[in-house]
C-alpha cells in the first residue's frame, strides 16, 4: 500500500533520514520505536509529505505521491493522521471537528457525515460530547476526537504520531484502547509509539529507528525477545529497566 | 485659571470640541483603521506569500512607514496628491485620510500577520493531513482562530490613531486638536482650552480601552 524508497532528509545541517526503504502493506500495523532523534516522527510526516523528503519516493497506492505536480491533498484524504498534541480544532465543536472535512471536500452530504460522527463518537465513547467544545474535554478525550475526526474521512491508512506521549499518566489507557480497538478491526496503522507494551501486543510489525535508518525489524516476538542487532538491545535494556 | 476653563473654554465652546472636534477624530480614526484595515490584510498576505517579489514590497512597504514620522507622510500626502491628481480636486479631509490609511495599512499589516502567526502551526499540519489545501485550511481553521488575536491589537490601533489624528490639525481638518486651535486663537488663552483637550483626549481613550478590555476577555473566553 505505502513503498519508500531511498527516504532523504535534513533540517540544515543535521541529516536526520538517511536513506529509508519500506514497504507497509494493506491491513498491517506497523510500530516505528527507537530513541528520541532518531528520525521515527520525521519519517512518519514524510508519508504524508507534511515533511518535503529531500531525495527519494513515497508510493502510495502505485503513485508517486512525491512526484511534481502530484495532487498531495487528495492523497492526504485517503491518509488520516493523529498528532502528539492532538491538534484539534478549538473553535470548533466536537462534532464540527470531525464532520468539517469530509463536508467540506464534498466526500459525504453533511447528514452522512454527522451520523458517521455520531457512529465513531459512540465506538470511542465521546457521544455525550457531541456539542462540546474542545476546551471542556481531557486531553484523553482530545486525543480520542483527533482519532475519530481522522477516520471520519474512511481513511485507507492511519498514521500515529505519538499519539500518548503529551497525555497525562491515566489517560494512556483510553487512548491505546481506542487505537487498539480500530487496528483490531483492520484498519492500516503506522504507529510511531514510546508505549513497548503497546507496540508488542497490537502490531505485527515492529521498526526500529536509529540516526536516521531502520537497524532492524520484526515481528514483535523478534525484535522484543530476540533482538540480533547490538543497537537495539541496548535501546530496549533501557527503556524496559523502568 | 479655573473660572477661565469653565467660562470662556468649555461653556462658550464645547460644541467646537465636543460636536465637530470629537466627530472629526472619531471618523478620521475609524476611516484610517478601516481603510488600514483592508490594505493592511493585503499586505501580510503578501508578506507571507511564497513569491519572494512580493514579500520583499511588502517589507520594504512597512519598514519606510514605520520607520518615517506620520507627520512628514501627512505632509507629503497632503501636498502631493493634488498636485499629482490635480483633475480629482481632492479636498484636504481626503489627503488626509489617504495618508493615515497609507500609514495604518503598514502597522495592521504587521497586527494581522502576528496574529496568523500565533496560531499554533499543529493546526495548519492538522487541517492540511484531513485533505484541506492551504487555502481550505486558511479560512476554516487558522483566520477564525487568528481573529481572537487581531481584533483587540484593532482596538489598540484605533487607540492610537484617535491620538494620532491630532496631528491633522497642522491643517485644520476639524479634529480635537483643530478645535483647540480654534478657541485658542478666539479665546487667547493658551492652557485653559489645552486642559480641556487633554482631558477630552484622556477619557475618549479611557472608554475605548475599556470596551476593548471587555471585548478580549470575552474573546478569550469563548475559547
Amino acid at each position: 500500500m505505502i513503498e519508500v524508497r531511498g527516504l532523504h532528509k535534513s533540517f540544515g545541517a543535521l541529516h536526520v533520514l538517511k536513506g529509508i526503504d519500506e514497504h507497509i502493506y494493506k491491513g498491517e500495523a506497523v510500530s516505528i520505536i527507537g530513541p528520541s532523534g532518531s528520525g521515527k516522527s520525521t519519517f512518519l510526516r514524510c508519508i504524508n509529505l507534511l515533511e518535503t523528503p529531500e531525495q527519494g519516493q513515497v508510493i502510495f497506492e502505485g503513485s508517486d505521491i512525491t512526484a511534481k505536480g502530484a495532487k498531495i491533498d487528495r492523497y492526504r484524504q485517503k491518509m488520516g493522521m493523529v498528532f502528539q498534541q492532538f491538534n484539534v480544532f478549538p473553535h470548533m465543536t466536537v462534532e464540527e471537528n470531525i464532520t468539517l472535512a469530509p463536508v467540506m471536500l464534498k466526500k459525504m452530504s453533511k447528514a452522512d457525515a454527522q451520523s458517521k460522527a455520531r457512529e465513531l463518537l459512540e465506538r470511542v465513547g465521546l457521544l455525550d460530547k457531541l456539542n462540546e467544545y474542545p476546551r471542556r474535554l481531557s486531553g484523553g478525550q482530545k486525543q480520542r476526537l483527533a482519532i475519530v475526526r481522522a477516520l471520519a474521512m474512511e481513511p485507507d491508512v492511519m498514521l500515529f504520531d505519538e499519539p500518548t506521549s503529551a497525555l497525562d499518566p491515566e489517560m494512556v489507557g483510553e487512548v491505546l484502547n481506542v487505537i487498539k480497538d480500530f487496528v483490531e478491526s483492520g484498519m492500516t496503522s503506522i504507529i510511531v509509539t514510546h508505549e513497548m507494551a503497546f507496540a508488542r501486543e497490537v502490531s505485527n510489525r515492529v521498526l526500529f529507528m536509529d540516526e536516521g535508518v531502520i537497524m532492524e525489524q520484526g515481528s514483535p516476538d523478534e525484535i522484543f525477545n530476540y533482538p540480533k542487532n547490538q543497537r537495539t538491545q541496548d535501546f530496549l535494556r533501557r527503556v524496559l529497566q523502568h | 485659571m479655573f473660572e477661565n476653563l469653565i467660562d470662556k473654554v468649555i461653556v462658550r465652546y464645547w460644541d467646537v470640541f465636543l460636536l465637530e472636534g470629537l466627530k472629526y477624530t472619531l471618523a478620521l480614526s475609524a476611516i484610517a483603521v478601516c481603510g488600514g484595515f483592508i490594505f493592511g490584510s493585503l499586505l501580510a498576505l503578501m508578506k507571507m506569500s511564497k513569491l519572494a517579489p512580493l514579500r520583499w514590497i511588502a517589507a520594504v512597504y512597512i519598514e519606510v512607514i514605520r520607520g518615517t514620522p506620520i507627520l512628514l507622510q501627512l505632509y507629503l500626502f497632503y501636498f502631493m496628491l493634488p498636485q499629482w491628481l490635480p483633475m480629482l480636486e481632492l479636498s484636504k479631509f481626503t489627503c488626509v485620510s489617504v495618508a493615515l490609511i497609507v500609514n495604518s495599512a503598514a502597522y495592521v499589516s504587521e497586527i494581522i500577520r502576528s496574529g496568523i502567526q500565533a496560531v499554533d502551526p499543529g493546526q495548519m499540519e492538522a487541517a492540511r493531513s484531513l485533505g484541506l489545501s492551504k487555502t481550505q485550511a486558511m479560512v476554516r481553521i487558522i483566520i477564525p482562530q487568528a481573529i481572537k488575536n487581531i481584533l483587540p491589537a484593532m482596538g489598540n490601533e484605533f487607540i492610537m490613531m484617535v491620538k494620532e489624528t491630532s496631528l491633522a490639525s497642522t491643517f485644520f481638518i476639524g479634529d480635537i486638536m483643530t478645535a483647540y486651535r480654534t478657541v485658542q486663537g478666539a479665546t487667547y488663552l493658551v492652557i485653559e482650552p489645552l486642559i480641556f483637550t487633554g482631558i477630552i483626549y484622556f477619557v475618549l481613550t479611557f472608554l475605548l480601552s475599556k470596551v476593548v478590555g471587555v471585548f478580549e476577555r470575552r474573546m478569550q473566553a469563548s475559547d
